[in-house]
């Protein structure tokens, strides 16, 4: 299903050559943008001095209408970032792309997209998030298929689309709410809850209360030293191959023929590449466990993350086991330790802080503290594997 | 004994705190009947602004309980500008998740601890009631009770007062209550008067990893630890009451964290008494190790003054002062020094206390420590005797420069355990089952220590 949209999208934005596609972002420069729209012409024709143009109101037009400098729209079809919002499929100019190991968000599905102002670039590095222009907007749907056992789907229900827009003063996130008929997706600042349910991939039923994140809240994932940021548009989490409907194209070498990115290794095996963490071929069990906490945990337990005051360091560049928590004992974890009283024991995934607090559903004590109300079962085999397979012991007596 | 003793300390009952602040404005605003929303920039139109918060120079965001709640303040919080105050309305107003606020120079103010709650009880998401990551933030005048975690929470900013502020959790102690009350870390120029604490499963006021706190005339009662002050530099803790806590007060150094040996903490005219509170800490906790019955503690605590506090009745030890190797916990952490130094104590007054101890300390005054010294009951002060090795000299004592004074202290008796271990939690637990040198001389604690400065807030007027 995904796929197919995906493929559509990237077949466009590359048939039609995003950054050629030029123009404005909804006229304003002598209404010759299509015209034919009431609301476009008054504002057009009634206003010599070519006052600016609502981007929110961009009347007739085909381009993604979108203003850094503006308020955020209330609507999400505003922006036309979508020929076809239901389907999920982009605009020109709207990139698909997918990460190697994504974040756990309660078993929704995710469509990805990158939106560049025409003419503009990304550019590369080998570590850290990838230089964006002002204007950049990237762009996630959260969804539920109604049957997560393959080829089980019979419709895929929109939640929400969450936009990460880069504006002159850093980027921001706003959270767009999907109505039932799916027909549109407005502004919820301050977060909402969505009733879903699904068939699970064991084929029992499963309902949930799906929580859409207030404004503060992105903060919650997105802050690095206090600023906003994004996560995923890094080099290690983009190495990987992407069905264009072409057949697969590493995304890295895709984006750079798209002209989105600049500077990257004409040879993607010359990029660092995260594993996937459900992967066995990707990596060794520490490097895909690695991998899972460096996504799922380290937007927080980093050195500058919102978690910082914890000590625990769960990026994947941490090399220091007793700063990822090896043998750790807890700051202000509260009910949080479960009475274990290490992050971390060796070969003892039972007695590990870690483990205990994936595992919680409660909402003083689960991991992420945000936005996770399921357990991720996946990936708590991994972990206690990883855990499990650890040496050495941390001293402490009984 | 896994880990941490680790200390709180509590407070006593009765402060009624000055609730009225706003009172004189009310009457301004007859203010219709505001049932629900965020009316404030309405009634009155931008002409005639509410005058219900004051003189402020912001906008009066005036908020009453409604249908949505959640909904109602969180878009508040949002949409505030610096200088807002959000002024909420007596009354009780309920929350299925936390709230947040992004926004610096916001004022939230209620009309009073007893007649504005802010109930969590319903909550089921977020980690906190709320949590505040801005700078220039005021908290006053209102109650938040029965959060599934913290209570409030405020990360990383600058100018943050607390006044009049209760947070509580309403039922019996339990170990499912949130983990701290009132709760700054990483914060600078922190004010916590007036408030009270109640119930919190880990510290009621936990001042972590800041610079420059005063903490003042609070009352802390029934959680584990009263109030503790960790990692931090330059803390005033006065006229607090800290009671039936397990522990009154704590002054700690924990390992691995950035700010890895806070100095410069007084601790004075404070009542600490009847801190024998059951310990119901999550278990695994530093906090689950201190002993119902702990006054005050200083874990790895240096440049540390406490005078003129009145301790009395805390049943296992009214002072401890230990290393970090006395709680058994492992720690790899070059930068931290895991030993208390550069101490003074005086003029504080004792009464009864240590007669019905527990935990660690208990067991051991009552057995091996017992054996040698005689005792029945835990002395006043007990320093567990094991210190940093750079700082002694060929006595084993800590130099001048280093020393734990004791002055002044009346009807204090006291004891060392004469603890000495640097090595792992398994070595250290052999040492003190079976090395144990205890003593009751004071001699080499016979000193003073020029009094420390007091902390004066940047941005914020005492």
């Amino acid at each position: 299903l995904s796929l197919t949209r995906a493929a559509a999208g990237l077949l466009a934005a590359l048939l039609l050559g995003a950054p050629a596609c030029g123009g404005d972002d909804g006229g304003g420069d002598g209404g010759d943008d299509g015209g034919g729209d009431d609301s476009d012409d008054m504002v057009d024709a009634g206003q010599p001095d070519a006052a600016p143009v609502d981007v929110c109101n961009p009347g007739a037009g085909e381009q993604v209408s979108f203003d850094p400098a503006a308020e955020p729209c209330q609507l999400l079809s505003s922006y036309r970032f979508f020929t076809d919002g239901a389907a999920q499929a982009p605009n020109q100019g709207v990139v698909p792309y997918d990460l190697n190991s994504p974040l756990f968000s309660d078993y929704a599905g995710k469509h990805r997209f990158v939106w560049l102002p025409p003419g503009e670039t990304m550019t590369y590095s080998a570590t850290g998030v990838f230089e964006m222009p002002v204007g950049s907007v990237i762009i996630k749907t959260f969804s539920y298929l109604d049957d997560l056992r393959p080829g089980e789907a019979t419709s895929e229900r929109l939640v929400e689309t969450r936009l990460l827009v880069h504006r002159a003063d850093g980027w921001e996130g706003h959270a767009y709410v999907w109505n039932d008929e799916q027909t549109e997706a407005e502004l919820r600042i301050a977060g909402a809850r969505v009733p879903v349910q699904w068939v699970h991939t064991d084929g029992e039923p499963r309902q949930l209360d799906y929580i859409v994140p207030n404004v503060n809240q992105c903060k919650g994932c997105h802050e690095a030293d206090e600023v906003v940021t994004p996560i995923g548009i890094q080099a290690r989490h983009l190495n990987r191959d992407f069905d264009a409907g072409g057949g697969p194209a590493n995304q890295l070498v895709s984006l750079t023929e798209l002209g989105y990115l600049t500077g990257a290794p004409a040879d993607p095996a010359e990029a660092p590449r995260a594993p996937v963490w459900d992967d066995p071929d990707s990596g060794t069990v520490d490097q895909r466990a690695r991998a899972w906490l460096d996504i799922n945990c380290a937007h927080c337990h980093s050195p500058v993350g919102p978690a910082r005051t914890s000590g625990l360091d769960l990026t994947i560049e941490q090399m220091v086991p007793a700063e990822y928590g090896v043998c750790k004992a807890p700051i202000a974890a509260g009910p949080g330790t479960g009475g274990r009283a290490y992050s971390i024991v060796p070969g003892a995934p039972d007695e590990s802080i870690m483990m205990f607090r994936l595992e919680s559903v409660e909402p003083e004590i689960r991991m992420p503290e945000l936005l996770r109300q399921l357990v991720h079962d996946e990936s708590l085999v991994l972990l206690r594997e990883w855990i499990g397979a650890m040496k050495g012991e941390c001293g402490a007596p009984e | 004994m896994r880990s941490p003793l680790a200390f709180t300390f509590a407070f006593a009952l009765v402060i009624s705190p000055a609730l009225l602040a706003c009172g004189d404005n009310i009457e301004g605003d007859d203010g219709t009947d505001d049932d629900g929303a965020d009316d404030g920039s309405d009634d009155g139109g931008d002409d005639a602004p509410s005058d219900a918060c004051g003189d402020i120079e912001g906008t009066c965001i005036e908020l009453s309980p409604g249908d949505d709640d959640q909904g109602a303040l969180q878009t508040a919080l949002i949409q505030a500008q610096p200088g807002d105050v959000i002024l909420l309305r007596a009354g009780t107003y309920s929350f299925t998740g936390g709230l947040s606020l992004d926004v610096a120079g916001v004022t939230l103010r209620g009309e009073g601890e007893a007649e504005t709650v802010l109930s969590f009880a319903g909550q089921t998401e977020g980690a906190e009631g709320l949590l505040v990551t801005a700078d220039d933030f005021t908290c006053e005048e209102l109650a938040v009770e029965d959060t599934v975690g913290d209570a409030i929470k405020v990360v990383g900013a600058d100018n943050v007062v607390f006044r009049g502020v209760r947070t509580e959790w309403t039922g019996e102690a339990s170990d499912e209550n949130g983990a701290y009350g009132i709760y700054p870390v990483q914060c600078s120029d922190v004010l916590i008067e007036d408030s009270i604490v109640r119930g919190a499963s880990d510290a009621g006021i936990y001042v972590g990893q800041s610079m420059r706190a005063v903490v003042r005339r609070n009352t802390v009662e029934g959680n584990v630890a009263g109030i503790e002050i960790e990692n931090t530099n330059g803390a005033d803790v006065y006229e607090n009451t800290a009671t039936g806590n397990t522990g009154g007060i704590l002054v700690f150094n924990l390992p691995g964290l950035e700010l890895a040996n806070g100095v410069g903490t007084r601790v004075y005219d404070n009542e600490i008494f009847e801190n024998n509170g059951e310990n119901f800490a999550a278990p695994g906790t530093t906090v689950s190790q201190v002993p119902p019955g702990t006054g005050l503690i200083a874990l790895a605590a240096h440049e540390v003054e406490v005078f003129n506090n009145t301790f009395s009745n805390n049943q296992t030890a009214q002072i401890g002062i230990i290393s970090y190797q006395i709680t058994l916990t492992a720690f790899d952490d070059e930068d931290y020094i895991p030993f208390p130094d550069t101490l003074f104590f005086h003029d504080n007054t004792f009464e009864g206390g240590g007669d019905n101890p527990s935990g660690l300390l208990g067991s051991l005054v009552l057995g091996p420590v017992s054996e040698g010294l005689g005792l029945d009951a835990v002395p006043d002060i007990v320093i567990d005797g094991n210190y940093d090795p750079e700082k002694v000299g060929k006595d084993g004592e800590l130099t001048a420069e280093f020393a734990i004074c004791l002055a002044d202290n009346e009807g204090a008796d006291f004891m060392s355990l004469g603890f000495s271990c640097t090595a792992d939690p398994e070595a250290c637990m052999a040492v003190l089952l079976n090395d144990l040198v205890p003593t009751q001389d004071t001699t080499p604690h016979d000193c003073t220590h020029e009094p420390l400065e007091p902390v004066v807030l940047d941005g914020v007027d005492l």
